[in-house]
């Protein structure tokens, strides 16, 4: 659905920002005693509103760290920086990709920095079979969109 | 307290996203195409998160318990089960059409991309079906954790 844009790549500022990314799940296991899962934080976030199932009764600092989120682009931007993005444009392809995601994560208790960062610096099996698994799940359905149909 | 803390953990969570271009869900596509436009970032940016976080992760749990809270709270799961293996399946080809995962999709949101803004609503939804489909007998096998 979406045409290939091709990026640049980018190995030192990747490698610099995934840095980053790990000093943030230290801070959270350092302050709060948590794994930082962006699927579970939003699960704990998003219970605030409405019960969900199995969701963390802490809310305070999840809603907080969203809201962090949220922010670091546009801090960015006030800054001068630019923030290069490309998103698909179907309605209906993301409207099912973020369904997608939203319960296979919350089935499969994780997503890229649950399972992805923090379950494999813990050495986790779980989370290493689940990103093995996801990551082939994204590596076939990448194939089939873009060349499986007589495409590029 | 506890606020500030969040915010500034979520605000360093987001900067490298950002920066380490994962908020573009191009990047995170082009890393799943091996077959066209591969591009490798991805694999540097888990790789750097993935080494801070063993290093980090050791030096904070020498402490007995974390700063603003009562204890570490591990996932106690151990065993392979079908919820995991059926979610990530489902949440990988999720992330195969949209390029979004959870994090990217939270910092791509101020930027009000018309993709971003169906697809959030679509994974706070999705998260809500998949926590309540977690309960349902097919996923609940002997001994199954959460």
């Amino acid at each position: 659905m979406d045409t290939a844009t091709a990026t640049e790549f980018t190995p030192w500022a990747s490698l610099g920002g995934g840095a980053l990314i790990g000093l943030s799940a230290v801070m959270v296991m350092g302050l709060f005693g948590r794994i930082a899962g962006i699927a579970g934080i939003t699960k704990g976030a998003v219970a605030a509103l409405v019960p969900v199932p199995g969701a963390p009764s802490d809310r305070d600092w999840r809603i907080a760290f969203l809201i962090g989120l949220i922010a670091a682009p546009l801090l960015l931007m006030a800054a001068g920086m630019g923030v290069d993005q490309t998103v698909p444009a179907s309605v209906v392809g993301m409207a099912i990709a973020g369904l997608l995601v939203g319960a296979g994560t919350a089935l499969g208790s994780g997503c890229t920095s649950g399972h992805g960062v923090c379950g494999l610096a813990r050495l986790s099996r779980r989370s290493l079979i689940a990103v093995l698994t996801f990551m082939a799940a994204g590596f076939v359905t990448v194939f089939v969109l873009r060349h499986g149909f007589g495409g590029a | 307290m506890r606020l500030a803390l969040g915010f500034l953990s979520g605000l360093v969570f987001g900067l490298g996203l950002v920066l380490s271009g994962m908020s573009n869900p191009a990047k995170v596509l082009n890393f799943l195409d091996l077959a066209g436009t591969w591009d490798p970032s991805l694999a540097f940016v888990m790789a750097g998160a993935t080494v801070t976080a063993f290093i980090g992760y050791r030096l904070v749990w020498r402490r007995g318990a974390p700063v603003v809270g009562s204890s570490f709270d591990l996932p106690r799961a151990t065993r392979v089960d079908r919820p995991l293996i059926a979610g990530a399946a489902l949440f990988g080809i999720g992330w195969g059409i949209g390029g979004f995962c959870p994090g990217p999709a939270w910092t791509a949101l101020p930027l009000l991309a018309p993709g971003t803004l169906v697809f959030v609503p679509a994974m706070l939804a999705g998260l809500w079906l998949g926590s309540n489909a977690a309960r349902l007998p097919a996923f609940q096998p002997k001994g199954a954790s959460r």
